[in-house]
């Protein structure tokens, strides 16, 4: 009898597995501008990096023309950089490379904050205070200055560039990530499991952590863009890939000079990163919102943190829900 | 005025309700959809539905408001000779407040926290009347004596949260009566406040509509409560009103198949019988079928229920029915109950706790409580809001873990936190929580969290495990159909059998129920109750089952126990603690209880 009350009418009321938790937040976040826009721009940067290299053609450290000439001549559409190399080639060569070392900073960035924020927020007490005072005292030191002090120590080498990036954006993941965790460690499911005596590391790993994928996500996108800006950052500083290298934040530093003469130089890879770093952020808010919205249609399975793409755990208040 | 049901047709009503229509504004689904009932002066009325059912819709709609995404699209609120759906900007504000009044469900929400009472209620009278500042200050004494609460300086200069719970809500009711309005409406006012504040508030609310000369429409789940203060009830389903009468009539022989099964859900707390659940669920808004919405869980749904859409309409005794088949006169049929069976007494104690002292940090909460559970018997531990029942129950279980005293499980003492404890005495003792919204973990599906006790406390298969958690899940009466679907698609009553399941799977000798039908509307409640009641037949389980609520303690407990700010005033079979209470709180308790049957003094204001 109760097998029939889920039937017919109320059919649309099954939901899909678990495994489509990840893909629905997706899809909803998809249905606004905010997330169509933002994932297009991704996508079409990550396109350009990683597809730049095979459809790029010419070499980019050919010299084909004069210094900064001026576009549709020997060097291609976008003209010519300060030593005469196609500024095309170079911008389709020199995406690929910044985004493996961004991405592997965020992928440190995000595992190191995580893991400190929810052991932090389940632990409480003692635990709590230790790690939460020491990502205070992190999030003290200004990214760039601590980045640069590592790599003027040791040594401009990529593994210190990932490490070194994955560790100052750590502490705001672990900042967003305990606020999050905290609400959660709170909910009676959690407690259901820890009074069968189940060991904190189980708890977390199977109940806390799963329930953390909507500020997870957001806080990924966001870190990614954060990643990318530093570490094109650092290039242009020359602490990255080393001229005559392709690499966009290389670029940037090489062709300012020239920027009157032939502005693409400097454009082209400046635009590319900017609609990264605003593609991703448009994205992870649309995320957010996405699990802010299913939260109004009472969905908890996604409703758990709205937590807001600005960061700072900040939550975002919900708005009543019609009966 | 004698004739509560209708007013007598010489006199035109105070207020009358006539085709009021809300919706959703994206979709223009219907949230409510022709509802119409008159209130006559010095009259309460009482609106009754179930979660979902749009009462609360209705209840703002009558001060011309709508929540954020929904508009009320068509019919008339009269009140006295003004529209109030007609009115809007200025004049609409003007008229909320001095011709319609609202008392919200939570009275911390109606006051703002950050002004001082005196200041709100004066604030409520200047609003809307010229008044120099010795008549305000008469008036304001006026009023905070009909509310009982004193008027001095220093009480008027309390901030909300120096208050408690029924004080608030005598603020706000006060400020409700302020511009003497001619209709109030009460959205869930007693909801949350312990039974000895809310028959005050009851009393309260004729006593003033009466003495104002104001109308009162009185929006309620809490039967009892509603036959306690209302000479007129309407039911609603489904965003209509299917059944108009007098409170008496209603609650004494309904015609409507959905006011029985309410009133067949509802527990009693003068008899132990089985409760009658609704079983199926209420259809959402957007999914309301053809025909008769009540049709697909009615007992007496016949094809024409189906297909043709019944009206509201007269029946002998002037009732309003909205029913194509009303349950006839005088049948009997109504209202019949069976009585509940007991559980074979078995030899022992399960749990024994004495000496039991608990707190958090250094404020204690229990003082010394000590009892015994009898094995294969339900022990009821009934107290207020604050009387340590839920620290108590936490002891129990290990969740707590700052107390004193000592606790035994079929005679082995327990440690205190639950990762101290024996695994064999884990799993003999499971926990069920108040909410069900919260207890399922919303990551995974039905089976899954079924399965995670199973994970921890055997060593299976995960065909084996599988089984056994489908095998459980069939006990609850939840089929195949949920096992593979999240939490959240499925409705409170539902996701607490689930909670149900996920202790049992276990095999536990001893379930701790924290509360967990609160959080439920009465036919999904009954439904609950009846089930925990056969499991425990079956599998002579134990149970620890904590509750503030009277009725439930008569219908599933053997044994009861009632504690009083973090102590046990009396303890014993539950027929001789409700039948022949000896103490004096338990007396007070029992009779601030709101029955059932319409009390005297409603039928007389009516």
């Amino acid at each position: 009898m109760e097998a029939a009350s889920i039937s017919g009418a109320d059919a649309q009321l099954k939901g899909p597995a678990l495994g489509g938790r990840l893909g629905r937040i997706v899809a909803q976040a998809l249905r606004t501008w905010r997330g169509k826009v933002g994932l297009g721009l991704t996508l079409f940067v990550v396109a350009v990096a990683f597809l730049g290299p095979v459809l790029g053609g010419t070499g980019p450290l050919d010299l084909k023309g004069a210094p900064f000439e001026a576009p549709g001549h020997a060097t291609g559409a976008l003209g010519g950089d300060a030593l005469g190399r196609s500024v095309l080639a170079r911008v389709l060569h020199g995406g690929w490379h910044l985004m493996l070392i961004a991405l592997a900073a965020t992928v440190l960035a995000v595992v190191v904050g995580t893991a400190a924020g929810v052991v932090a927020a389940y632990r409480g007490g003692r635990v709590d205070s230790l790690i939460m005072r020491s990502v205070d005292v992190l999030l003290g030191v200004p990214q760039l200055v601590f980045v640069l002090m590592m790599l003027s120590v040791i040594g401009a080498k990529t593994w210190l560039v990932i490490v070194s990036v994955g560790l100052t954006q750590a502490p705001q993941v672990a900042r967003v990530l305990r606020a999050a965790a905290q609400d959660v460690s709170e909910r009676d499911y959690v407690k259901a499991v820890a009074a069968w005596g189940v060991p904190p590391r189980t708890v977390i790993r199977r109940h806390v952590v799963p329930s953390l994928l909507s500020p997870l996500m957001v806080e990924s996108a966001l870190r990614l863009s954060f990643s990318i800006i530093l570490v094109a950052g650092l290039a242009f500083l020359g602490l990255g890939v080393h001229p005559p290298g392709a690499d966009w934040g290389v670029m940037i530093n090489e062709n300012r000079v020239g920027i009157a003469a032939n502005s693409w130089g400097v454009l082209a890879p400046s635009i590319l990163l900017a609609a990264l770093a605003v593609g991703t952020n448009m994205f992870s808010d649309a995320i957010a919102r996405a699990g802010l919205s299913s939260a109004r249609t009472g969905d908890p399975s996604l409703e758990l943190f709205a937590v807001s793409a600005t960061g700072a755990g900040e939550v975002v208040p919900l708005q009543e829900v019609p009966e | 005025m004698n004739g509560p049901a209708g007013a007598g047709p010489a006199e035109r009503p105070v207020v009358e309700v006539r085709d009021l229509s809300v919706r959703m504004i994206a979709t223009k689904t219907p949230i409510v959809s022709g509802v119409s009932f008159d209130v006559a002066e010095r009259q309460t009325m009482g609106l009754v539905g179930e979660s979902g059912s749009g009462k609360s819709t209705v209840a703002v709609a009558l001060l011309g408001f709508a929540r954020r995404g929904l508009e009320i699209c068509g019919g008339s609120v009269r009140v006295g000779d003004v529209d109030v759906l007609q009115l809007s900007g200025d004049k609409l504000r003007d008229a909320r407040g001095r011709l319609v009044s609202y008392v919200p469900q939570d009275p911390a929400a109606g006051l703002n926290p950050a002004h001082r009472i005196g200041g709100q209620l004066r604030e409520a009278f200047s609003v809307h009347e010229n008044l120099d500042k010795r008549e305000l200050e008469d008036q304001l004494a006026e009023l905070m004596r009909a509310v009982n609460l004193p008027s001095t300086k220093q009480f008027l200069r309390s901030y909300p949260h120096q208050l408690s719970g029924g004080q608030q809500q005598r603020v706000v009711i006060a400020i409700a009566f302020a511009c003497r309005p001619r209709l109030i409406v009460l959205d869930e006012p007693t909801t949350g406040l312990d039974v000895t504040t809310q028959r005050y508030i009851l009393e309260k609310i004729n006593e003033m509509a009466a003495d104002y000369g104001a109308s009162a429409v009185y929006v309620s789940h809490d039967l009892p409560a509603v036959a306690q203060v209302a000479s007129k009830t309407a039911v609603m389903y489904a965003g209509r009103i299917v059944e108009v009468a007098s409170t008496a009539k209603l609650f004494g022989e309904p015609r409507h198949p959905y006011s029985a099964g309410l009133l067949k859900a509802a527990p009693s707390a003068d008899e132990t019988n089985r409760l009658v659940g609704i079983e199926g669920r209420p259809p959402r808004p957007g999914h309301w079928p053809s025909g008769c919405s009540y049709a697909p869980r009615c007992p007496r749904a016949q094809d024409d229920c189906r297909a043709e859409e019944p009206l509201l309409g007269p029946i002998e005794g002037d009732s309003l029915v909205r029913c194509l088949h009303p349950i006839p006169l005088e049948s009997g049929a109504g209202l019949a109950l069976t009585a509940a069976p007991r559980p074979e007494p078995l030899e022992g104690t399960a749990v024994q706790v004495s000496e039991l002292i608990a707190g958090y940090g250094s404020k204690e909460i229990l003082h010394d409580v000590a009892f015994g559970v009898p094995r294969g018997e339900c022990t009821a531990i009934v107290g207020e809001s604050g009387s340590g029942k839920t620290t108590l129950a936490r002891c129990l279980v290990g969740l707590h873990s700052n107390w004193k005293g000592q606790i035994t499980l079929n005679g082995q003492p327990l440690r205190k936190g639950a990762r101290e404890r024996e695994h064999e005495q884990l799993r003999r003792m499971q926990y069920i929580f108040q909410n069900p919204f919260g207890s399922l973990n919303p990551t995974m599906t039905v089976i899954e969290n079924v399965e995670e006790p199973l994970r921890h406390f055997e060593r299976l298969s995960p065909r084996d495990r599988r089984r056994k958690a489908l095998d459980i899940l069939d006990t609850v009466h939840l089929g195949k159909d949920f096992a593979d679907i999240l939490p959240s698609s499925i409705s409170g009553g539902e996701r607490q059998r689930v909670a149900v399941a996920r202790a049992l799977v276990v095999e536990p000798e001893v379930l701790v129920c924290d509360e967990i039908t609160s959080a439920l509307d009465v036919s999904v409640q009954a439904l609950l109750i009846e089930q925990l009641r056969d499991l425990q037949l079956q599998r002579s389980l134990t149970m620890v089952f904590i509750t503030h609520n009277l009725a439930v303690v008569r219908s599933i407990a053997q044994n009861a126990i009632v504690l009083q700010t973090g102590a046990i005033v009396e303890a014993g079979p539950t027929e001789r603690v409700l039948d022949d209470p000896q103490h004096p709180y338990t007396r007070q308790l029992l009779e601030d209880l709101p029955r059932m049957e319409p009390s005297g003094q409603a039928a007389a204001v009516g």
